[in-house]
């Protein structure tokens, strides 16, 4: 058993001035005292990496530099789904009695610590070094590739795909922490400048500084408690040329083992924290996690099924393509939110029901996923 | 040891792929084993650079002066006549399904392999 017990998220884009260790360190402070904690009582420490700041031992120096000595700590790296793997992780270990508070935290200054372009080409090196990377690619075409192969197989437009930027961007809206608060329309998204086609530069999330961090505890802290009640992983390969059939990717694995680890049916779902790095990303786990029928996910964004007031609203504070992207923090946004939603905190974008909800990160090109689900206890 | 043969990512234009003799498993990225089965004993082999476009994706916006003097150029995954997929360039306007060969091209300070459509020869059953 463990619970989430306090989140924090700061808002995204600029942060001039801020380092990576600054950005974990307000996100952190922001959960601890969430969950109604003294920094001593964290005995636990898992956090991401900075590719701003790059470190073999990134956790022990954020733990000294917030000032906490814990009796676990290690840094981890799986990409975009770091935030989920550390809370499966956090959620294991207080469930196995290695600690009773674990601080998960990711955060990066990732816009104003770098140029753009430095951002492009270390991401890019998730590709094969000798076989990938030579030929000069960069992640949205890792991603485009994917794009154009599933709207090849499953008759899926761009238009279809503009909906996913011009929902996110709806839902950005509602929140000032966003990055983004211009609206934008499907017409937007298709004359944006093409960064790797199918992919325009609305297709593509930001780069961003932010941070984010939860707590995951043993026992619950205060009256709303939001319990984890199971997640799983599947990670099938790591290089975009090495990726199985669409149909046997990862995200279906990993929701397969999630639902059987919890025994959460999708029906059972009320919210939806869903990874979208890109709107293909969207799009694709959307309808890999079941949550739409095959190449029928963006008649559902068009129909309200994902807005705040529909049947399953979806990254209600703007995802990565609105709220921003900032690396680890990136898709820890979406668990905060959740639990924002899921404890009636969530102001004027509060849906009505997030009893129980579920997440999935994707890491690499569909490489790795972690899905989890979430479920209020009261 | 296998003694590692050169090919296009060593600057020499061939794509090679290695076959396991126990398993009959083909790989496109080399090691010393066969990733199927783990065994030793491969066969290494040159391509003839026939397959047919899988997915692409036309770049646009590169990151670094050297890859930007060659925007637009598209990224290719072509599944070879061998059976193993690979990356690589091809013409900017090849589409899913296209039957194509490749050729190799100078980019970024490289040679990489260029798919080009196959031109169906008259009296072609295809």
């Amino acid at each position: 058993m463990s619970y989430i017990t306090g989140v924090g998220l700061m808002s995204y884009g600029k942060h001039e001035g801020s380092s990576s260790l600054d950005l974990m360190s307000k996100a952190a402070e922001l959960a601890i005292a969430d969950a109604g904690l003294k920094r001593a009582e964290i005995d636990g420490i898992l956090c991401g990496y900075s590719t701003v700041s790059p470190h073999i031992m990134l956790a022990t120096v954020f733990a000294e530099h917030f000032g906490i000595r814990p009796s676990y700590a290690h840094a981890v790296q799986v990409g975009g789904a770091t935030g989920l793997a550390m809370t499966m992780l956090a959620h294991h270990l207080v469930d196995a009695g290695v600690a009773k508070h674990v601080l998960v935290v990711g955060g990066e200054n990732r816009l104003t610590g770098q140029s753009r372009d430095a951002s492009i080409v270390a991401l890019a090196q998730v590709g094969h070094p000798d076989y990938e990377v030579t030929l000069g690619p960069t992640i949205p075409a890792y991603y485009g590739l994917v794009a154009t192969r599933y709207m090849h197989e499953y008759g899926v437009t761009q238009e279809d795909l503009a909906e996913f930027a011009v929902l996110m961007r709806a839902h950005a809206l509602a929140h000032p922490g966003a990055q983004f608060h211009q609206p934008i329309t499907v017409a937007d998204v298709m004359a944006s400048k093409p960064v790797a086609l199918p992919l325009k530069l609305l297709d593509c999330c930001p780069v961003s500084d932010g941070g984010a961090a939860v707590v995951i505890s043993r026992e619950a802290t205060s009256a709303a408690q939001v319990r984890i009640r199971g997640c799983a992983q599947a990670h099938t390969h790591q290089h975009v040329t090495a990726a199985p059939a669409l149909s046997e990717l990862g995200a279906e694995i990993a929701i397969a083992k999630a639902k059987a680890a919890s025994g959460v049916a999708i029906s059972d779902v009320r919210y939806a924290a869903v990874y979208d790095s890109f709107t293909i990303t969207l799009a694709m786990l959307l309808e890999d996690l079941g949550l739409a029928g095959r190449g029928e996910a963006a008649a559902r964004v068009r129909a309200g099924h994902f807005s705040r007031e529909g049947a399953m609203p979806l990254n209600t504070h703007g995802g990565l393509l609105s709220y921003g992207h900032c690396g680890v923090g990136g898709a820890m946004a979406h668990l905060v939110e959740t639990h924002l939603q899921m404890t009636g905190r969530a102001g004027n974008r509060q849906v009505k029901d997030a009893s129980i909800a579920l997440l999935h990160g994707d890491g690499g090109v569909l490489s790795s996923h972690v899905s989890m689900f979430l479920e209020r206890v009261r | 040891m296998n003694e590692r043969p050169a090919d296009w990512t060593r600057g020499v234009e061939v794509i090679r792929y290695q076959v396991c003799r126990t398993c009959g498993a083909t790989q496109y990225f080399r090691r010393n084993f066969c990733a199927a089965c783990g065994a030793t004993e491969l066969t290494e082999n040159q391509a003839s650079g026939e397959g047919t476009v899988y997915a692409t994706s036309l770049v646009a916006r590169a990151a670094t002066p050297e890859t930007r003097a060659h925007v637009p150029y598209n990224i290719v995954l072509v599944d070879t006549a061998e059976g193993f997929r690979m990356m690589a360039h091809g013409q900017n306007d090849l589409a899913i399904g296209d039957r194509v060969t490749a050729r190799f091209v100078q980019f970024a300070g490289r040679i990489v392999p260029y798919f080009e459509r196959v031109k169906l020869s008259k009296g072609s059953t295809e």
